[in-house]
């Protein structure tokens, strides 16, 4: 069954658009990333405009995650101290990142540095993550107990800056300066990309501050609705690129999916989730990588210039 | 459908023919005029009839008739990127612009174009889809163009937004023939051409022109200029919808 996108300008098989959002949102609902970065190039490869595909998933994105903050709220298991300050610094970071993105665009290299950072960022985390998840499973089977939480007296050193704040919730002392560091650099990164920056984020909250995955899940899922939502406004306001009907369809698959996703987090127990997270992350640099390296089938592409449509 | 083309034989056989200068006359019709894009469009097709009229006093020409229909889409810029090797990784290097190209061509045509005319009266008259939307004047001084707008008519093709039939139209009657013309659901809404040139001996004997144009209707229609009129309320609307969504799966769902 076919559904014509008014603003996409072309039909689409509706049960494709279903099937592919329902399987994005149990990843989204799983790992506590906003899936962006899956169902954005999924988007365009089923000829959907790149402009509108960015555009539509943000609102995808902001629904989908909405329900996750819910959820992950009803369990007690979000962090709004965390997430207000990962919000703040993201903010900063968005508009850094967007002043980036439009003097790359005017030098007219934009598509590279999208796809050279895409590469990088992608099998560098997602290769450290299976390193050390592999070296976790490893000493688990060993019989060795996994040191996931901190020990007594063995903080980082950049927890110990100036600024120190109590983050109940997540079991964490520590600075605020590193904190909102982190969230500027991913709002940086995410604004340039496109995507949320959850799959960043979640990592980076597990590795460098222990924080509980569970808290983390809910705590970036907090962030990634705020800026979500924002940006959903802000593409419509400045690009017109936002195709309410997609949204919808991407919407009602994404929400059950993130359901699913959210209640397999709880039977899954931490090392599995690290290395599967890993893997997925991995997967998606590969096949970037691939585009990179490997020679095209057809060298040209015809595109559209934006804004020259009516 | 069936009644639609009762009625245009009919009104094509009573049109008035505009007076010509060779003996014969092209009269054409479309089976419509506009094409509505609603909720459930997966691409249109739509019927060009001819007829070919000859005024008593002309001989008959050795050489059968031949018809060349030529649709021209709605015109947009369309740039061509190439991807070359750098060291290990290949990436786009260099592009070329193409102003004003038609996103939307069909050449449809009752024999294979080598048949009807000479390669170079087909640059000439414009006829196939290399030539039909080739500028009249000048010379290109760049020599690496031609690969360009090769791979810009092959890409096209492969969308099906180009095409090429070489059996196209068909003669209903030695004067009476007729050409569907497939329009794809991505073919971009807007004014759409359509030319009709008789061959005989190789050469333009008569010329006739029409239009159509595609549009968007409905719920299509209203959507789309509520996202371009007022952006700000329509975003703020799809991200409420957004959230709204979210709080209902979480109602729906709930069971602890």
């Amino acid at each position: 069954m076919q559904i014509y996108l008014p603003i996409a300008e072309l039909p689409i098989s509706i049960f494709l658009v279903l099937g592919l959002s329902g399987a994005v949102g149990f990843i989204s609902g799983l790992f506590g990333v906003g899936g962006g970065f899956l169902l954005t190039p999924l988007l365009i490869f089923l000829d959907i405009p790149p402009a509108v595909a960015v555009a539509t998933v943000a609102a995808q994105v902001a629904g989908s995650s909405m329900t996750g903050v819910l959820t992950y709220w009803r369990r007690n298991a979000l962090d709004f101290k965390l997430g207000g300050i990962l919000v703040g610094g993201g903010i900063v970071g968005t508009i850094m990142g967007v002043l980036f993105f439009n003097s790359m665009r005017r030098l007219g290299q934009l598509e590279l540095v999208i796809t050279l950072s895409y590469v990088t960022l992608f099998t560098c985390i997602g290769g450290l993550m299976l390193f050390d998840a592999v070296r976790a499973a490893m000493r688990d089977r060993a019989g060795k107990p996994v040191r996931l939480r901190r020990e007594a007296g063995s903080h980082p050193a950049w927890m110990g800056l100036p600024l120190r704040m109590r983050f109940p919730r997540s079991q964490l002392y520590a600075s605020v300066i590193p904190i909102a560091g982190l969230a500027v650099i991913i709002g940086f990164i995410g604004a340039v990309l496109g995507v949320g920056g959850g799959f960043m984020l979640v990592p980076a909250l597990i590795y460098f501050f222990r924080i509980p995955p569970a808290v983390v899940v809910g705590t970036s899922l907090f962030q990634i609705l705020v800026t979500m939502t924002g940006a959903t406004v802000l593409h419509a306001v400045t690009n017109q690129s936002v195709d309410i009907i997609l949204a919808m369809l991407l919407l009602v698959g994404g929400v059950i999916g993130a359901q699913f996703g959210g209640r397999a987090a709880r039977n899954l127990n931490v090392s599995s989730f690290r290395l599967l997270l890993a893997l997925l992350i991995l997967s998606v640099g590969l096949r970037f990588a691939v585009e990179l390296f490997l020679p095209p089938s057809e060298p040209y592409s015809v595109i559209v210039p934006e804004g020259v449509q009516r | 459908m069936r009644r639609g083309i009762r009625l245009l034989l009919a009104a094509l056989l009573s049109a008035v023919p505009l007076a010509p200068a060779g003996a014969e006359t092209l009269i054409a019709a479309l089976s419509t005029h506009r094409i509505a894009i609603a909720s459930n469009y997966t691409g249109d097709q739509l019927t060009v009839f001819g007829l070919v009229e000859r005024d008593g006093r002309s001989v008959a020409r050795g050489d059968p008739y031949a018809i060349v229909v030529t649709v021209r889409g709605p015109q947009r810029m369309l740039i061509v990127r190439e991807k070359e090797r750098v060291g290990p990784i290949w990436i786009n290097r260099s592009q070329r612009r193409f102003p004003d190209r038609s996103v939307y061509l069909s050449v449809s045509t009752s024999r294979p174009i080598n048949e009807i005319l000479s390669e170079v009266a087909a640059r000439r008259d414009r006829i196939g889809l290399a030539n039909a939307q080739r500028s009249q004047a000048g010379f290109d001084f760049d020599f690496d163009l031609g690969r360009y707008r090769e791979a810009l008519i092959r890409i096209l093709e492969g969308k099906q937004l180009y095409s090429l039939d070489e059996r196209g139209v068909t003669f209903l009657s030695p004067a009476l023939f007729s050409a569907p013309i497939k329009v794809p659901a991505t073919a971009p809404t807007g004014p759409y051409e359509v030319e009709i040139l008789l061959y005989s001996g190789g050469v333009v004997l008569a010329r006739q022109t029409t239009n159509f144009e595609v549009v968007k209707t409905g719920i299509e229609q209203s959507l789309a200029s509520a996202a371009h009129d007022r952006p700000f309320v329509y975003g703020l609307a799809t991200a409420a919808l957004a959230l709204l969504f979210g709080w209902l799966a979480t109602v729906i769902f709930r069971r602890d």
